[in-house]
């Protein structure tokens, strides 16, 4: 089998992986990064977005060797020293999360977003969230931890 | 959902992804967001993909009147490039920043988009409209065609086996045009029910290219009425929207492309 080189959550890992397997089975079983989460297998519902070289991306429709050499990142890379990053933290404070399953997909959409645009306005994120589904929130709450994880107050 | 067993290939040149792709049964891999979904669902069980995503075809040019722009070109890219900011080409990046969603717009390519051409994809309306050519090289030639050539049918091309879309070349419209994106979505999938891109010109001739009603994305005929050149078109339809729905919203959005690419043509503030 192939062998995958590259940077996860800032490690260099290398693992064995077949042609066919998919990013996020890599990173789920391969490392054992359950965080991103296999939703719908659709390309759909967004629960598997990880950052690939800084820009969301869905894991499930990525092949694994397609992300040789990059720089991965996902929600276990996203705390440092036991310090929540500012979108985690806001999630926590605007109750952005129910169930919590879609949340390691939203909040690695949000900060691409952010990245791109600090401040974005209400549908500026709605727009971006095109590709994110929750079943329990209504969004409006995760509308609002976006936007003020950015500095925007609601 | 995961694929039937498949042989992966990294190109690092074109010459190395032709001479793979020259394999019986290949297939081209750019982005991978119409491919990966398909060889998931095993519509499509290729013997060798061969990943071409990281070869130097990416980004804008102008010159010559033209805009040349690399086939691995993501929409996101599009969707912000100083080149098409302008009203006589608003409607790529209107249409750009439009498609899929996030996740989809950082990883899709136009190129891979054209060559797939899915019949409710929606790119290509825009491209028609706009008169664009594709630049498709093999090992041994070169060659350039109207869009409207390489759309055959529903995800079907003249493409051949060996070859490959580089570029997509789009005339820069005279000064004083103005071009639009309209569409009405499906909710859930995101793809056209009916979508329409239109250019204006100074004079007020009228270019329309149409998505997501008939077999291949298509433009309708120069100097015809648009409503009437509708009714030439074999529409569609689906448990989504039947047939005379679809031709309905094919009306709306022909009327509300042209009637905002005829308003940035006249430099009006939307």
């Amino acid at each position: 089998m192939p062998e995958l080189a590259l940077r996860v959550n800032g490690e260099q890992r290398s693992l064995e992986v077949e042609d066919r397997t998919l990013l996020v089975h890599a990173l789920r079983d391969g490392l054992g990064l359950t965080g991103t989460h296999v939703g719908c297998d659709t390309s759909q519902c967004g629960a598997c977005t990880v950052l690939l070289d800084g820009r969301a991306v869905k894991s499930c429709t990525l092949l694994a060797l397609q992300a040789e050499a990059a720089e991965v990142t996902t929600i276990e890379g996203l705390a440092t020293d036991g310090e929540l990053h500012p979108v985690q933290r806001a999630f926590v404070e605007h109750h952005g999360l129910q169930c919590g399953y879609c949340t390691p997909g939203m909040i690695l959409t949000a900060i691409d977003v952010l990245a791109r645009d600090p401040r974005p306005d209400d549908a500026t994120v709605r727009h971006a969230l095109r590709g994110n589904l929750c079943r329990c929130t209504g969004y409006q709450p995760i509308v609002e931890a976006i936007r003020a994880a950015g500095g925007t107050p609601p | 959902m995961i694929p039937a067993p498949l042989r992966y290939v990294r190109a690092s040149s074109l010459d190395e992804a032709l001479e793979a792709l020259a394999e019986p049964d290949a297939r081209a891999l750019a982005g991978g967001q119409s491919l990966v979904s398909i060889l998931k669902l095993r519509v499509v069980r290729p013997s060798v993909v061969v990943d071409i995503g990281r070869l130097d075809l990416r980004g804008v040019e102008s010159g010559d009147g033209e805009l040349r722009i690399g086939a691995l070109t993501t929409w996101a890219e599009l969707a912000s490039a100083p080149e098409l900011a302008g009203p006589a080409l608003a409607a790529v990046a209107e249409c750009a920043a439009s498609i899929g969603d996030l996740q989809v717009r950082n990883r899709g390519t136009i190129g891979g988009s054209l060559a797939h051409v899915d019949p409710a994809s929606d790119m290509p309306a825009v491209m028609l409209a706009l008169g664009a050519r594709v630049v498709l090289r093999s090992a041994a030639a070169q060659r350039e065609l109207e869009v409207g050539d390489f759309f055959v049918g529903p995800f079907t091309t003249t493409l051949g086996e060996h070859e490959l879309v580089t570029e997509v070349v789009l005339p820069v419209p005279a000064p004083g045009s103005g071009s639009a994106y309209r569409s009405v979505e499906h909710p859930a999938s995101g793809f056209a029910l009916a979508g329409a891109a239109a250019l204006v010109g100074p004079d007020g001739a009228r270019a329309v290219g149409v998505t997501g009603i008939a077999s291949v994305p298509r433009r309708l005929p120069d100097g015809v009425d648009p409503e009437s050149a509708l009714e030439g078109i074999d529409v569609y339809g689906d448990r989504f929207a039947p047939a005379e729905y679809r031709r309905e919203l094919a009306r709306v959005v022909v009327e509300r492309a042209l009637a905002s690419a005829a308003s940035r043509a006249q430099g009006e503030r939307e």
